[in-house]
């Protein structure tokens, strides 16, 4: 083997080594003497490929890219199964683990990466596995045979990929995922909701959100704890939680190291005879995880080597789950952020959610799900940074579409362009010719049209091109539709439309509402995120997960945020009555505390102000501990039920309008609501709880009690209406309880109580409430139902420790000069 | 030598779509916000209104809404979206290896 050429040594068997390889050889075959080092027993394989290899779909001679016989006719050297340990830059030396020495002319390092271990308590036990090369598949494969169950740590492509070829191969797998959303680094909130329920579907267990406490078991792995306490057997645990750069020796060799090593356009090193490539360097502050930008790698590498240096400039990467039937691609920026357009397509029948987001005319990223045809297509626009605008408005629809160019901005050209037979409904099978027939028929609005021929009947996401039908045939005559407006700017559909679905199509979180519905935004907004997370919890109740994210400061904190920062807490008094206990109580948590005010509300209850955000867990705990739960002064909820003193102590009182209140008042607090919900009892008509500008007023007579609604004291003054009278305090709280479900499942959220009566009319509230006995029953017993599931004090769960980290401050910078003498 | 980057801590104590803070002793306190998609921004704990704690408010795409009157700010330039006019120190924050980093001199900006 001696030979007087230059000798080129790459320490690194893998894909970047040896596809650099590749590319020097094309260039010049005979420049250099070649060894490759190779810390694996075996020939050069296709990585990417150990997910299907471990899914049973290929064999390892599938996956081979250089087999010895390569090695042979290029007259390379393959060291195998040998590491090397210390390279000697003096010398020009690498020394491996069996002790051989050999000098080079030229070096190239292509170590790749190492699998992150995440450091938790069992995490070397014995069956901890990770998936990087074929060692790790073969301890796969050897655990799936024994079957049981595995844990696979990490929802990002390389965890999905372990977790459905353990479960092809028979193991029953638990993915556990830090993050809210799978593949958050690839996929939006959107389609990271999609991938996670087709993958429940096909029977893995996906569990985001959660964090590993420790791994447990005698000697090997025999489960999972989590830090919510959650225990998860398995005999394997996966670790897939990220990878970094294998610089360990290049670093020993005291080459520039930041986060990969580092090399310059022509992939050299700070070492001029040693050059580095693949995922163990770092370019221009990159380091990459993926093979394309290796390939552009190499090249550039090959050509500095032996002919025309052509200087890497880094690469835009694109990614694809390879899980059989689950089609998931994402490409670019999809962060968003200022002047940035999200176009979202959703197509709920077919399971597809399209996302592309365009900035300054230049398509900057793109999510896909279910239908990733286009990926590439998308992929060469953001690559080539071509202007968009010309195919703006068709782009969503894919290359097909957008090439045809049949498509116009005006969408009412558009609907004069489509041919007779297109489908308009894909629920009801209504083409646009049927569609202009029950036009010409006589249907004039959208209600006549869903009569007719059932276009837009069913799901409705076809309502906005049925609307440009109507203005196409009818031009100037059609007066639009709809004087009630879509929920926000991320839908056509009203509040009303999208409550019905929820019940109807059995909708349970926010996520899924939205590709149901066909949300033109990929997570909705501040406007239309809370209002889902009340619609779902009113339909659902006892099921339905909260979303703190979709929470206003005060209902996430449980108390009311102030001009400065600081919070004010308000206990319940219930009915306004308290006592010599409670106000000792509140009095030592005001000077514990130090509230800078106490004051008398004007709901009849005592309120601390200045609490800082720390303290409040504590100073909920005290209160507590006096027997005291939140006011919820804060909050689309109840708030106060105020009353007079009533029969028990005044002269002209009626009836114990005190006892009723306070029973009215452990009836609903608690209770989530379109918007905040107050309540009063007066004892007799002169009425000093103020009931008749309350939401529900009562107020007590000597025949019994006047029943009011709709009143509101705030900004738009109003009385309130008379519903009926009762002759039973009975009567009055079953009546109560059935008009805040009334309220509470068909009020548009965000409307009191006085907008919504004025809006459907006194008559109907009437029929339904007073008229429909069944009905008026049935309400009460599901407002009785959703208030088994809401009656939880929320400051005993957050002083017993919920949510700590909402309170606490995540670390604290004392710099020398202020601490001073260190 | 005196190190760019503090380190804060592991970056899984920072809740998605979320924020903790992160006083300064002598100095502003810090906002340090996650985004849905794990990205991670730091902004002085003050809105360039009437100073609401930016911390506390509903976290959007790359904006934050302030709690206290509603202004949009972005975490990326720590300006004022829309209407309203003002901006937010920005502080510089990276994610390596599981931790946060935060710049050392632009935390520490007005201590003295
Ligand atoms: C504390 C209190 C004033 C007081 O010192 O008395 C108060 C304080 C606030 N009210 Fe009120 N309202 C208070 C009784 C009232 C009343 C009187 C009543 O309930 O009998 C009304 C008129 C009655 C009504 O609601 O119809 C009232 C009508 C409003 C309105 C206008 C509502 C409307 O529908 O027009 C708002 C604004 C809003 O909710 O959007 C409001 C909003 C607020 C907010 C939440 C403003 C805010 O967003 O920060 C204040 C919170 C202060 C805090 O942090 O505690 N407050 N507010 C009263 C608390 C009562 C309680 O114990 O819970
Ligand atoms: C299961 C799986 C699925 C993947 N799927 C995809 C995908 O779909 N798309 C995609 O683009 N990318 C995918 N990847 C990533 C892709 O495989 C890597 O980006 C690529 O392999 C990196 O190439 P590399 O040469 O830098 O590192 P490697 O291929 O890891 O090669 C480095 C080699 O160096 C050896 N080595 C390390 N230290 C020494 C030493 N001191 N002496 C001698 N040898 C040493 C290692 O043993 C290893 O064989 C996947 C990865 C895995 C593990
Ligand atoms: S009336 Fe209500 S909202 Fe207005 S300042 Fe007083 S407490 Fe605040
Ligand atoms: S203080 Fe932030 S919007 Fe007013």
């Amino acid at each position: 083997m001696m030979s007087n050429k230059p000798h080129l040594i790459v320490i690194g068997n893998g894909m970047a080594g040896c596809r650099a390889v590749e590319e020097i050889l094309a260039r010049d075959g005979d420049k250099f003497r070649i060894s490759i080092f190779g810390a694996e027993p075996r020939v050069n394989y296709n990585r990417i490929m150990l997910s299907p290899l471990l899914a049973g779909e290929k064999s390892f001679e599938d996956i081979i890219i250089n087999g010895h016989d390569w090695y042979q006719d290029n007259q390379i050297e393959l060291v195998s199964g040998d590491p090397v340990v210390a390279v000697d830059r003096a010398k020009k030396t690498v020394t491996a683990a069996s002790g051989r020495v050999e000098h080079y002319d030229k070096l190239l390092i292509a170590t790749g990466s190492d699998p992150f271990i995440i450091p938790v308590p069992g995490h070397k036990l014995p069956g901890v596995i990770t998936f990087r090369d074929m060692d790790d598949v073969g301890a796969m494969l050897e655990a799936a045979n024994r079957g049981g169950d595995a844990v696979v740590i990490g929802g990002g492509l390389l965890g999905l990929e372990a977790a459905h070829g353990l479960s092809l191969r028979g193991m029953k797998v638990t993915v556990i995922h830090l993050m809210p959303t799978l593949m958050e680094r690839q996929l939006d909130e959107a389609a990271g909701w999609l991938l996670k329920s087709a993958l429940e579907s096909r029977g893995q267990t996906i569990l985001t959100g959660a964090d590993t406490a420790e791994i447990y078991g005698e000697g090997k792995v025999e489960g999972v704890r989590l830090k919510d306490g959650r225990d998860i057997p398995a005999t394997i645990v996966v670790m897939a939680v990220g990878i970094r750069p294998n610089t360990k020796l290049a670093k020993e060799t005291g080459l520039a190291v930041g986060r990969g090593i580092q090399v310059d356009d022509d992939m050299v090193t700070s070492d001029a005879d040693i050059l580095a490539v693949g995922e163990c360097v770092e370019h221009d502050g990159n380091v990459y995880g993926l093979v394309a930008p290796l390939w552009d790698m190499c090249r550039s590498l090959a050509a500095g080597l032996v002919a025309e240096p052509n200087g890497y400039r880094g690469s835009v990467t694109s990614t694809k789950l390879k899980v059989a039937g689950l089609d998931v691609f994402s490409a670019g920026d999809f962060s968003g952020g200022e002047g940035c357009e999200d176009i979202v397509l959703r197509d709920a029948t077919r399971g597809v959610y399209k996302r592309v987001i365009v900035k300054d005319d230049r398509l900057v990223g793109a999510v896909l799900y279910g239908d990733t045809a286009d990926g590439n297509w998308y992929f060469d626009l953001l690559k080539k940074e071509e202007d968009v605008s010309s195919i703006r408005d068709a782009l969503i629809f894919g290359q097909a579409f957008a090439s045809g160019g049949g498509l116009s901005a005006n969408p009412i050209e558009a609907v004069a362009a489509m041919a007779d037979d297109a489908e308009v409904c894909g629920c009801n099978g209504v083409t646009k010719g049927q569609v202009m027939a029950c036009i010409g028929g006589g249907a004039t609005s959208l209600d006549a049209v869903r009569a007719g021929c059932k276009a837009s009947a069913s799901c409705g996401s076809c309502t906005g091109l049925v609307e440009n039908i109507l203005a196409f045939a009818m031009g100037d005559d059609y007066a639009g539709e709809r004087e009630n407006k879509p929920m926000c700017k991320c839908t056509s559909f009203t509040h009303e439309d999208v409550r019905k679905a929820i019940i109807d199509k059995e909708l349970k979180v926010i996520p899924q509402v939205m590709q149901a519905l066909s949300w033109s935004t990929p997570d909705g907004c501040s406007s239309c995120r809370p209002a889902l997370n009340y619609y779902l919890l009113c339909a659902w109740p006892g099921e339905h997960e909260e979303d703190p994210q979709s929470r206003f400061v005060n209902e996430r904190m449980h108390a009311n945020i102030q001009k400065d920062g600081t919070y004010s807490v308000v206990p319940r008094m219930w009915g306004g009555v308290t006592t010599p206990n409670e106000l000792r109580a509140i009095a030592d948590a005001a000077d514990k505390y130090n509230a800078r005010m106490v004051k008398v509300t004007g709901g009849q209850r005592l309120d601390l102000f200045g609490i800082k955000k720390e303290d409040l867990p504590s100073i909920w705990a005290d209160l507590n501990a006096a027997g005291m739960v939140s006011g919820h002064a804060y909050g689309k909820a109840l708030r106060t039920v105020k009353t007079c003193v009533g029969s028990e102590w005044c002269r002209f009182g009626t009836q114990d309008s005190t006892g009723l209140g306070i029973k009215l008042e452990q009836m609903t607090w608690g209770s989530w609501m379109p918007h905040k919900f107050k309540i009063a009892v007066s004892g007799c008509p002169r009425n000093c709880a103020e009931a008749t500008i309350k939401d529900f007023g009562v107020i007590c007579v000597d025949s019994g009690y006047e029943l009011l609604i709709g009143g509101n004291g705030g900004i738009h003054l109003r009385g309130t209406d008379l519903l009926c009278k009762v002759s039973t305090e009975q009567e009055a709280m079953d009546y109560c309880a059935a008009f805040i479900q009334l309220y509470r499942e068909e009020a548009r959220y965000l409307d009191r109580t006085a907008p919504w009566v004025e809006r459907v009319g006194l008559d109907y509230v009437k029929q339904r409430i007073v008229e429909d006995a069944t009905g008026r029953e049935a309400l009460r017993s599901r407002f009785l139902y959703a208030q088994s599931f809401l009656q939880v004090d929320p400051w005993a769960e957050r002083a017993a420790g919920k949510e700590a980290h909402l309170h606490q401050h995540i670390a604290e910078i004392r710099p020398f000069a202020v601490v001073g003498g260190r | 030598m005196i190190a760019e980057w503090l380190d804060i801590g592991p970056v899984d104590q920072l809740p998605a779509l979320g924020a903790r803070t992160l006083p300064v002793q002598g100095g502003e306190e810090i906002a340090i916000f996650r985004t849905a998609n794990g990205s991670v921004y730091a902004l002085v704990n003050k809105c360039p209104h009437k100073h609401g704690p930016l911390s506390q408010g509903i976290v959007h795409d790359t904006t934050v809404t302030c709690p206290l009157h509603n202004w949009r700010i972005s975490l990326i330039t720590g300006e004022a979206l829309g209407e309203d006019k003002g901006c937010v120190p920005v502080i510089p924050v990276k994610i390596d290896g599981g931790r946060i980093l935060i710049g050392r001199a632009a935390a520490l900006a007005g201590v003295m």
